[in-house]
C-alpha cells in the first residue's frame, strides 16, 4: 500500500471544491435537482478511471442518468440474468422519461482486449469473462468481416462494433422499441478515442 | 409536469402516461450532436490539451487507486462531487449502489469488482450512496417475496438485508426516514458483501485494500465517509455484524 496518497484527504478535497465552487455558487439549480432529477440523457459508458463522460462531455449534476460498467455494455434484455442493466434502463426511460440514450465506446478498453485474449487457457476470471462474452458476437463478426485484423487495429473494430449491438440489444427493451417509435426516446452510438483525443458519433437510432 | 413531479418523489412505480401528458417529442437530433460535440471541444482545448503529457501517459496505462461504486441518479456523479479527475477512480454506477454477495453469481458490478482489485489493483474501494435514491425507495415499498416482471424489483432485492434491519431497527419512524436510514444501513450491506469475494476479503485482511462507505445528502450539500474496520467485523455471524471506524462528515 503506498504511504504518500491519502485516499479520504483525497476526496475529502474533491467534495470541499465541489461545495464551494460549484453547489454554493448556484444554490438554486442544486435546490431544484434535490427536489426531482430531470436527466435527458441515459449514458453507458466504461468503468475504465479515463472515460468519464462527466469529464469529457462537461456534464453537471442532473444531465445524465449514468450506467458504468466493464467496455459499457447493453446485454439483450434478460430479467434473470441481467436485472442490473434492466433497472437502469427501466427507471431511466419508464420514471424519469429520459429522451436520449448514448452508449459511448472508448479506445484501449480492457475489457474488449479480455475478450479477445479468450479462451484462456491459463487464467479464468469468472466474473469478467462471464460479463465480456456479452460482447461475443461482435467480436466473432469483426473478426469474420476482417480476417486480416489483429492487434490494436482489431480492439478498435471490436470496441466499435459493440457499441452497434449495444444499440440494437437496447431494442430488446420493450419500453425502449415503443420510445424510439413515439419519437419521444432516440439512441446514440458514440466513441472517445483518448489516444487521438477525439470523439465520434458512429450512429444513430430514431423513430 | 405534475405527474413527472409525482414519480420522481415516489420513486419507482411504473409511471402511466396520462392522457393529459404530452410526451416530449425529438424534433431534431442536431442539437443533441451540437451540444456534445461542444463539450467535447471545450474538453479537449482546456483539459486535455492543457495537460497533453497526463492524458498521453494514461493512455498506455491506468492506474487508479479507487473503485467507486455509486448510484446512477444524475445528481451524484463521483467525478463531480468528489473531484475524480481522468485516471483517479475505476467506476461502477447502477441503480442504489449495491453489490450483490458472491453466491449470487455472475453480473456486471462483481465483474468490475473483480477486473479492478485483481487486474488494477485498486487500494480502495468506496461504495456512495445518497439522499433521496429512487432505488432504496423502491426496495422499501415492494412486498417481500413479490415476484415480479418489474427490473427494479429484481434488482434492488440486493439489498433486502438493509431492508430487513431498517424494518427491526427503524420501524417507529416515517418512511421517509426509513428510506434514509436504510440508504445507509444498504452502503454497509454492500461493504459486508464485499468481503464475500474471497479476492477481496484476501486484500483486506492483508491491509493492501480498505473498504470505505461514503453518504452524500444533496440537500444540504454534506458527506458522511465511514471505513469498515475488518479486524473488528465478522461478517459470518447471523446478523452481519461489522464495525466501523475514522467515522467524517463533511459540511
Amino acid at each position: 500500500m503506498s504511504t504518500t496518497f491519502d485516499p479520504i484527504q483525497r476526496i475529502n478535497d474533491g467534495f470541499e471544491q465541489f461545495k464551494i465552487n460549484e453547489f454554493n455558487k448556484d444554490p438554486d439549480y442544486y435546490r431544484q435537482l434535490a427536489q426531482k432529477q430531470q436527466p435527458k440523457f441515459l449514458m453507458f459508458a466504461c468503468s475504465d478511471s479515463r472515460v468519464s463522460p462527466t469529464n469529457i462531455l462537461n456534464l453537471r449534476p442532473g444531465e445524465a442518468f449514468m450506467a458504468r460498467n466493464i467496455a459499457n455494455l447493453v446485454p439483450v434484455s434478460n430479467k434473470e440474468r441481467y436485472s442490473d442493466i434492466g433497472a437502469i434502463i427501466e427507471y431511466a426511460v419508464e420514471t424519469l422519461n429520459v429522451e436520449v440514450i448514448l452508449v459511448i465506446g472508448h479506445s484501449r478498453c480492457g475489457g474488449i482486449e479480455r475478450l479477445l485474449a479468450l479462451p484462456d487457457d491459463e487464467t479464468s476470471y469468472d466474473f469478467l469473462d462471464d460479463w465480456v462474452s456479452v460482447a461475443e458476437p461482435a467480436k466473432q463478426r469483426v473478426i469474420a468481416e476482417n480476417p486480416d485484423a489483429s492487434g490494436e487495429e482489431l480492439q478498435t473494430l471490436v470496441e466499435k462494433a459493440s457499441v452497434l449491438d449495444s444499440l440494437k440489444n437496447l431494442l430488446s427493451y420493450p419500453y425502449v422499441q415503443s420510445g424510439i417509435e413515439a419519437n419521444t426516446l432516440q439512441l446514440l452510438g458514440g466513441y472517445y478515442d483518448f489516444v487521438r483525443g477525439n470523439f465520434q458519433i458512429l450512429e444513430t437510432v430514431t423513430v | 409536469m405534475a405527474l413527472r413531479l409525482q414519480a420522481s418523489t415516489e420513486g419507482v412505480a411504473l409511471v402511466q402516461e396520462t392522457t393529459e401528458t404530452t410526451p416530449k417529442l425529438i424534433n431534431d437530433s442536431s442539437d443533441s450532436f451540437t451540444e456534445m460535440k461542444n463539450r467535447f471541444l471545450s474538453f479537449k482545448k482546456h483539459k486535455y490539451l492543457e495537460n497533453l503529457e497526463r492524458y498521453q501517459e494514461l493512455a498506455q496505462a491506468q492506474a487508479p487507486k479507487f473503485l467507486v461504486i455509486s448510484c446512477a441518479d444524475s445528481r451524484v456523479c463521483p467525478s463531480y462531487i468528489l473531484g475524480f479527475q481522468p485516471g483517479e477512480a475505476f467506476v461502477v454506477r447502477n441503480v442504489a449502489n449495491l453489490v450483490p454477495p458472491f453466491e449470487n453469481g455472475p453480473c456486471e458490478t462483481n465483474a468490475a469488482l473483480e477486473f479492478s482489485v485483481t487486474t488494477l489493483e485498486v487500494e480502495n474501494i468506496l461504495v456512495t450512496g445518497h439522499s433521496c435514491c429512487g432505488g432504496i425507495r423502491a426496495l422499501m415499498s415492494m412486498e417481500d417475496e413479490e415476484n415480479s416482471s418489474s427490473f427494479i424489483k429484481n434488482w434492488v432485492v440486493v439489498g433486502k438485508a438493509a431492508k430487513s434491519s431498517t424494518k427491526a431497527t427503524a420501524s417507529n419512524l416515517s418512511f421517509d426516514q426509513q428510506c434514509k436510514h436504510c440508504e445507509k444501513e444498504s452502503i454497509n450491506n454492500s461493504l459486508l458483501n464485499l468481503l464475500t469475494y474471497p479476492w477481496v476479503e484476501e486484500r483486506v485482511a492483508k491491509g493492501l485494500l480498505s473498504l470505505h462507505g461514503g453518504y452524500y445528502n444533496f440537500v444540504d450539500c454534506t458527506y458522511e465517509k465511514w471505513t469498515l474496520d475488518y479486524q473488528k467485523s465478522n461478517p459470518k455471524q447471523e446478523t452481519g455484524g461489522y464495525a466501523i471506524k475514522n467515522r467524517e462528515f463533511w459540511s
